[in-house]
Formats: C-alpha cells, structure tokens, sequence
C-alpha cells in the first residue's frame, strides 16, 4: 500500500514538472482593473470596462484579465488591489481619483508589478497616470449650444467640484462665447457622479428655469432621458447616448480608453513599460466625439471644423485672452493655458453668474 | 422668474420624488410596528427595480413589471424572514446581508439590459383638471404609483389603528410573549408583515426603473433604501407622519437644485446637505414632543417559542 502511494506521489511529481515548464513559458500577462462604480452604470466605468474587452479581443490568448467593481474610495481599495498584486497581476489599472494613494501604497510593496492610475497626478517608478482631455470636447459643445439655444441658456448638470469638472465649464462657455458672447449658462451641483433619479431632477429643474440645452459631468443617461420627455436639446456623457435621446441628442463626448489599454498591455508584454504621465485628447483618440445630429448642416459642418482644428492642434480651447469672473485676466493674447493649470483650476470664467461652491 | 408655471413644475416634482421614499418606507413601517427590522430595503427596492425593469422590457407591459418588482421583492424578504424570524439570528446582520446580495443579484439580473430604454409610466391628463395653474400637475399630472403610493398609504393607517388585524399586528410588535400567551402566531404575523415590506420595496424599486428614470442601472436606487429606513424613525413610526417626512424630504431635495439653478451662491454641498439636516432636526423636535411614543418595544427582538 505504503509504495503504491509512493509511486503515485512519484508519477505526479513527475507529471508535474513534465508539463509544468512549457506551461510557464506560455505565461499569459495577467491584467486587472479596479472600477469605482458598476460596470452597468452606462458612464465612466461603463467605458473603461469596454476598454479591458478591447485589450481581451485585441491579444486573445496572450492576456488574461479580471476586474473588481464598485471599490470604495478609502481603505478598501488598498485591499483590493493588494489582492490583485498577490494574485499574480502584473498590470494593474486602477480607474478612479481616490484610489490615488492606495494604488501609490501597494505599488511600494510590489516592485515587479506596474500600476496605472487614471486621473492622478503622483507618479512612482512602477506607477503611471493616464486622463484624457474632456474639456476639448466640451469646447466643441458649448459652440453647438450657443447655435442650438433659442432661450440663450444651457444647463449644465455637475457633479464635485473639482477641477476636471471646473475645466469643463469653462470650455464649455469659453466655446459658447466664441459665438455668441451673451450666452448665459445655470449650473446645479449633484454632488455624486451617478445617481439617476437625482440626475433626472437636476435636468428637470434646469428646463424648468429656461434651460433649453443640457450637459451633464455625471454618469448616468438620466438627464438625457429627461430632456427627450421634455423636447429640448442634450449632449452624451461618456457614452453616446442616442439611444436615451433620439430626438435630443445633439452628440455625446465618447471615452475611448481602448487605445490607451492596447498600448499598455503591449509595453508590459514587450517589455518596454516606463513610468509615464499620459493625457490624451481628441488627436491621440480617447476623447471622441458620438455623431452629430439633431442639428442644421451649418452647425454640423461648424462643430466638424472646430473639432478637426482642436485635433490637429490649431486650436486650443483655453487660448487667450481669458478673463476670470473678476475680470482679472488669467491668460494673456497669444498665450495657452499651461497643462498643470488647467489640471488646478478654481474659478470661472467671466460670463458665468455664479460661484465656485465654498468659495 | 418665480412664475406659476415654475412653482406649478416644482410641486410636480417635489410629488414624485417623494413618492418613491413613501412607497418603500411605508413597506418598512408595518415590518417594524410588528417587531421586524428589515434593514434589507435598498436591497430590495433594487432588486425590485431590476426584475420589473426586465420584465416590463420582455414582455412590454409596464403593468406586468411592477407586479414582477412587487413578487421579486417579496422573495428576497422572505429570504430576511426565514434567517432573521424563524432562525432568530441576528436582525442587523441579516437585513444587511440583505442588501448586499439584493444590490449583487440585482447588478446579475440586470447586467444585459445596460444600454436600453422603455416608455415610462405615462402621467395622467384630465383636460381642465391637470392644466390648472400650480396645483394642476402636482395634483393631477402624476404617474399611478403616485396615486397608488396614497391609497396604500390611507389603508395602512386605517388598518393599523381601526381594524383588528391592525391591533394584533401591533401586539406583537410591543410585545411578543404576551400575543403569544394570546394564541397568536407571532412568527407568522411577522412574516407577512416583513413580506409586506418587501412588497412596497419592490413596488417603490419599480417606480424607479419604469416611471421616474425608465431605464436599467446597476446601483441607481443610489441610497434610497436607507433613507426610506431613517424616515420611519422619523415618523415616529406613524403613517401620517410618514407622510410628512417623505414630502419634507422631497421638497428640500427639489428645492435645492432650483436654488442652484437661481444662481444664489449659496455652497452647494450645504444645500445637498440639507434634506438630511431637515430630518435630523424635525427628528429632534418630534422625540421632544411625543411624550414617550416611541419605537414598538419588542423592535429588533426575535422571539423564540418555549418549547
């Protein structure tokens, strides 16, 4: 008995270190990612979760990857992506500004692993930041508003106000103004990126104030639903939207994270992944715009122009002279606004009738 | 800028925000008056939510949906109840683990309906009636689930303090031994009474997902479960009460995004912050003036037989 067990215990020793080498060496790269919603949300983490089926498609059988949704911006973060270290990750995306220091934490105790962090801005030898630059999308909506407008006022559904979010409105009027300088624009802070119902109602008070075209910096497709119901006119978010708003949507800023994700795997699988800062806009393909429609041909072919000109860089939406509510002037003729600045904004441009909240 | 029609479409509003939060804390009151805390809500009123999203998109019929959320949130309470009734463990634990396998199931239920839309609950229109000036479309503009939230609302309150079953139900949620020693089935009363809270959950779930926001979600009952929770301790556990909290609620949580759009400078976090604050401070001011009417005495309590 005793050596039949050990013949056994021989044999699938044996077994093992007989198919144990080639499996290694056909490795795949385990990637993971780390969403701050559910992926059913329709909005931001929505995008990002297509961004990891691209990278499946795009390598097949050469990488394997999972994800963890709805993470709490605090404590339980670190734990989680410390459990995808363990797991034998080797590239981990962590999609969300809060998860900025525990991403930074667990880096420290995995050297061999990279991490990437969207939206952040502390970088470490095995930590990368990525963003894209939205409010080149916003520019070319506030021009469509001002077109579209009959009442002269968009609404503008926020959620935190941070800069990302400051950034946008101001694009967004910086964009009106370029046609029309009387614009005016209300803006209602949610305070939270995904609550439908809340969403709904901040659109419905805006249209009930004479709002007559929304944007929205929050995630659900709420708003758009709500300005379908009352027949004025919405842009997307983050995913197009059409679907919410046939007769409404004029179009949507799309978040394509899949070029990013494709080039990233592919460092880590050639070996060549460096630390990096990477904002992206309209001319590298994350920030896309969803088609053009529910508008005249004249409008059309005007938003077409501006984006094909923010793309190829001849235009720059934060260019100046720009004004600060105050009238200070905060960006001189001739002048861009520095990235860093744009990436700390606090206060608003002149024309817009309202304050920062808690300033 | 305060014309009519604006403060006509605010009260509109305000009635159907508050709607949601009445229909899933009125289920949570009559659980409670009978001695069950269920602080499984927001695990039912989304799971509700989804199957009546999902059904109602299957088979085109919003009707069929909101019965479908009404069942799905009866079966997921009736989980709550064989753990926390007739296994006596722990309410607090089971009514979470509730809303986490609510919130999880829900997300798997709904996860191939992302992207999609229906044609929500259509308002009521008499001619004359809803196109009178403020109190029209408040009155009369609503979905049914407004105007089923209401009715339920009165038969609650007239079941509880008029009838008999009314009066068990209470007997057994002050004290149970002694509903008990009277021949009463406790365990079964609270069943029915926890299910009966599910129900309302599921219903309030499907007021979300097929009248307010017609779309599918994960998470886009976004917390109302659990202020559904804080307004019954609110209320001090009485449906009229109930019904002053859910519409206090819903008018400060209207008014602050029509504050915000005036432009006013008022910091928005403090306005968000303000239906709660409105709550914690009329909460105050009940428990001061209830003189000793609080919650039912054997709340949270399981109540084992003697064998």
């Amino acid at each position: 008995m005793r050596k039949i067990l050990s013949m056994a215990v021989a044999i699938a020793a044996g077994l093992a270190l007989a198919g144990g080498a080639p499996a290694q060496a056909a490795e795949k790269l385990k990637a993971a990612w780390v969403y701050v919603g559910p992926v059913g949300d329709f909005g931001w983490s929505y995008q990002h979760d297509q961004g990891r089926k691209a990278v499946e498609a795009h390598f097949g059988d050469k990488v394997e990857t999972t994800f963890v949704e709805n993470v709490d911006e605090g404590p339980d973060a670190e734990r989680v992506i410390e459990q995808l270290a363990r797991a034998g990750n080797k590239l981990i995306f962590t999609t969300s500004f809060g998860f900025m220091e525990p991403t930074l934490k667990v880096a420290k105790r995995h050297p061999n692993v990279f991490f990437e962090h969207a939206t952040g801005f502390k970088r470490a030898k095995n930590v990368s930041t990525y963003n894209a630059k939205f409010h080149e999308g916003r520019y070319v909506l506030g021009q469509i508003a001002a077109k579209t407008s009959k009442t002269g006022t968009i609404g503008y559904i926020a959620s935190f106000p941070i800069p990302e979010v400051i950034a946008g409105i101001n694009s967004l009027m910086l964009g009106a103004q370029s046609i029309n300088p009387d614009m005016k624009i209300k803006i209602v802070w949610v305070n939270s990126w995904f609550d439908p119902a809340k969403e709904a109602d901040a659109a419905k008070a805006l249209i009930d104030q004479g709002a007559d075209v929304i944007s929205q910096h929050t995630d659900s497709p709420a708003a758009m639903q709500a300005a379908e119901g009352r027949d004025v006119m919405a842009f997307g978010q983050a995913s197009d939207m059409i679907k919410f708003g046939p007769d409404s949507q004029l179009t949507a800023i799309v978040d394509d994270w899949a070029p990013y994700y494709i080039e990233r795997v592919q460092a880590v699988l050639d070996g060549t992944w460096t630390s990096t800062d990477t904002w992206g806009g309209m001319k590298d393909g994350e920030v896309v715009m969803a088609p053009y429609t529910n508008m005249p041909d004249d409008v059309k072919k005007m938003a077409e122009t501006t984006q094909a000109a923010i793309t190829s860089g001849a235009l720059n939406p934060f260019k100046g002279p720009i004004y600060k509510q105050d009238g200070t002037l905060m960006v001189k003729e001739g002048e861009v606004l520095a990235d860093k600045d744009i990436l700390s904004m606090n206060w608003y441009v002149k024309g817009i009738d309202d304050k920062v909240p808690g300033q | 800028m305060l014309d009519a029609a604006i403060i006509g479409a605010v009260l509109a509003s305000i009635v159907a925000a508050a709607t949601t939060l009445l229909l899933a804390s009125l289920g949570e009151l009559v659980a409670e008056r009978a001695g069950t805390l269920n602080l499984g809500v927001e695990g039912m009123m989304i799971v509700g939510a989804a199957v009546g999203y999902v059904t109602a998109y299957g088979s085109g019929s919003l009707l069929l949906g909101t019965l479908a959320a009404v069942l799905a949130g009866m079966a997921l309470s009736l989980v709550f109840a064989v753990l926390a009734i007739w296994l006596a463990t722990n309410q607090v634990a089971s009514g979470l683990a509730t809303t986490i396998l609510g919130l999880g199931l829900a997300g798997l239920i709904g996860a191939s309906f992302v992207g999609t839309q229906l044609e929500g609950a259509p308002p009521l229109h008499i001619a004359g009636l809803t196109d009178l000036p403020i109190l029209g479309k408040a009155l009369f503009g609503q979905d049914a689930f407004v105007y089923v939230s209401l009715l339920l609302l009165a038969a609650v309150a007239y079941t509880l303090t008029r009838t008999r079953i009314g009066l068990v139900l209470r007997a057994v949620g002050e004290n149970h031994a002694a509903a008990h020693a009277l021949g009463h089935p406790v365990r079964g009363i609270r069943t029915l009474a926890v299910m009966f809270g599910g129900a309302c959950a599921g219903l309030a779930g499907a007021h979300l997902s097929l009248a307010y926001t017609p779309f599918w979600a994960a998470d886009m009952t976004a917390g109302r479960g659990w202020i559904a929770l804080a307004l019954v301790v609110f209320s001090a556990w009485r449906p009229l009460w109930l019904l002053a909290g859910a519409y206090l609620f819903g008018a400060v949580s209207i008014l602050q995004l029509h504050v915000q759009g005036f432009g006013l400078g008022i910091p928005s976090q403090l306005l968000s912050a303000l239906p709660y604050l409105a709550t914690i401070i009329a909460l105050v001011v009940i428990s001061a003036l209830k003189h000793g009417r609080g919650a039912p005495a054997s709340l949270g309590v399981p109540f084992v037989p003697d064998r």
